[in-house]
């Protein structure tokens, strides 16, 4: 018993520990922003441009077409049983715009780029190439956190435009096939019904998770200790808690932009 | 130049430096032995504040590391070469790059050609004017270190701290580092501290030879002193007898 709350106060402390440093890691970082601004980081910016948004392109896409053929299934299926299929369309783009796009792209991300952020830091930081950059005078968060953290706030919000475009489309691709719901009446709907207030709630979603994708990848990987095995731990745990930070940010937004009518 | 007063240093419980007192003289090259785990490297690294004392005091160039903060600490730390075990150079840069940063961090007017001869003139120094354009993945493990040491003296540093530089590296290669680590003594009048266990080493570039035992300095003097000292624990490391005070754990 004992050894069980010993346990949990660990994970407690841990937890705490964790959610300080990625604050601070935030705080310091954002700081960097005027003067960090270099030629190197620019490069670096460019770089990580290219790996996170480029080269999710086409992961993104399947997971687009898949999410809204699937919403499409399922929400078509639903109305049919009242006959109001022809419906299809305001539900995929106000469940796409508000909350699927914001949230397949930020899991997408956080599985790749975030994971790839935290194993590659922490090889740095296990192979002592962290604690050169702090001995030649160079501040880890303005060479490796700033660019990825600015690239990942550039690119999500993108992204998830893209994922909604797509997703939607799928949705209208199973609105056609399956349901005879014809292309202009599924985008006449989108166009009635698609509010303004949805589509910038959503974008501010995605620009907290790019946030926080890259904090919490960047951060574990700078507290990454102990080889291979803690590169591993920290990569696990980017994923785990970008999950979760996801979810949690995603409710309370939705529930200050929808509920409280903010 | 470097010195450390009653230095001690836990990580979690463990203790691993007990009270160290050392001193490094301007332009001396002190190499610092002893078993691995006795705190050779997180002695060297109180030295330029990548670790704090939890007790003691660490001061360099006259002033008390720990309370070096930024911005100061840069231009501390532009004073300063490292060399670490691994090499620790970024793998995503190439051998020239790598060596030109400490340049285009702390130099930021420096022309281009002006970082491009003055890296050239680093590599043709350690002998890789040929890699230059090679990323790290791509050289060898001594490659690495002579790219490493490039970039630590590229700033001519008046304190160049070195961490193992000659351990897995066979023995040719390893001469060719001592050699470099003599000469950046001698030609630059660097001041250099050493960690190895490597005595063929110790004996090649020392001045003084300070061993490390269980958290403490046990031994210190020049290599003859050393090599004639009547210390048990000094004798049976620097011989590699297995018998003696110095316990090989299971």
């Amino acid at each position: 018993m004992i050894g069980a709350i010993s346990r949990l106060g660990g994970l407690v402390v841990e937890a705490a520990v964790s959610t300080g440093y990625s604050l601070g890691l935030l705080v310091h970082t954002t700081l960097q922003l005027p003067r960090g601004l270099t030629r190197q980081t620019f490069r670096s910016f460019l770089t990580q441009l290219w790996l996170c948004g480029v080269q999710s392109i086409p992961v993104t896409f399947v997971v687009a077409i898949c999410t809204g053929a699937i919403v499409a299934m399922n929400t078509g299926l639903a109305l049919e049983d009242f006959g109001q299929e022809r419906l299809i369309g305001r539900v995929i783009a106000i469940s796409m715009a508000r909350e699927m796009g914001p949230f397949m792209t930020a899991l997408t991300l956080a599985a790749s780029v975030g994971s790839a952020m935290a194993a590659e830091i922490g090889t740095m930081k296990v192979s002592e190439e962290i604690d050169a950059l702090e001995v030649m005078g160079i501040d880890p968060a303005r060479f490796l956190v700033l660019p990825r953290l600015v690239a990942m706030t550039v690119v999500t919000p993108i992204l998830t435009v893209y994922v909604v475009l797509v997703g939607t489309l799928g949705g209208a691709l199973i609105g056609a096939s399956r349901f005879d719901v014809t292309f202009d009446g599924f985008v006449s709907d989108v166009e009635t019904f698609l509010d303004l207030k949805d589509i910038y709630t959503g974008l501010l979603k995605s620009l907290v998770f790019g946030v926080v994708i890259a904090v919490v990848g960047c951060s574990q990987g700078l507290r990454a200790r102990g080889g291979a095995i803690g590169v591993g731990l920290a990569t696990r745990r980017s994923v785990v808690i970008s999950f979760l930070l996801i979810i949690i940010f995603g409710y309370f937004i939705t529930f200050l932009a929808f509920e409280l009518k903010w | 130049m470097v010195e450390l007063v009653g230095v001690e240093k836990a990580f979690d419980t463990q203790m691993i430096l007990r009270g160290v007192d050392l001193s490094v003289r301007a332009k001396e090259t002190m190499v610092i032995i002893g078993r691995s785990g006795t705190g050779k490297s997180v002695t060297l690294r109180h030295m330029v504040g990548l670790e704090r004392p939890d007790r003691g005091r660490v001061s360099v160039f006259g002033e008390d590391v720990a309370g070096i903060h930024r911005p100061k600490r840069e231009s501390f730390l532009r004073r300063i070469g490292f060399l670490f075990q691994s090499g620790a150079l970024l793998n995503w840069m190439t051998i020239a790059e790598n060596v030109a940063l400490p340049v285009r961090v702390h130099a930021k007017a420096t022309p281009e050609e002006e970082i491009e001869t003055l890296v050239i003139a680093q590599l043709r120094r350690v002998g890789l004017e040929s890699a230059r354009n090679k990323l790290p993945g791509e050289i060898s493990g001594g490659m690495k270190k002579r790219a490493a040491l490039a970039r630590a003296t590229i700033l001519d540093p008046e304190l160049v701290l070195y961490d193992e530089p000659t351990s897995g590296l066979d023995p040719v290669i390893a001469s060719s580092i001592n050699d470099l680590i003599v000469k950046t003594g001698s030609t630059m009048g660097t001041t250099q501290v050493v960690v190895t266990h490597d005595m063929e080493s110790a004996y090649h570039i020392a001045d003084s030879i300070a061993m490390l035992y269980e958290g403490r300095v046990v031994a210190l003097g020049t290599p003859e002193e050393i090599r004639h000292s009547e210390n048990e624990v000094v004798q049976q490391f620097i011989h590699g007898k297995t018998d003696g005070p110095l316990i090989i754990d299971a």
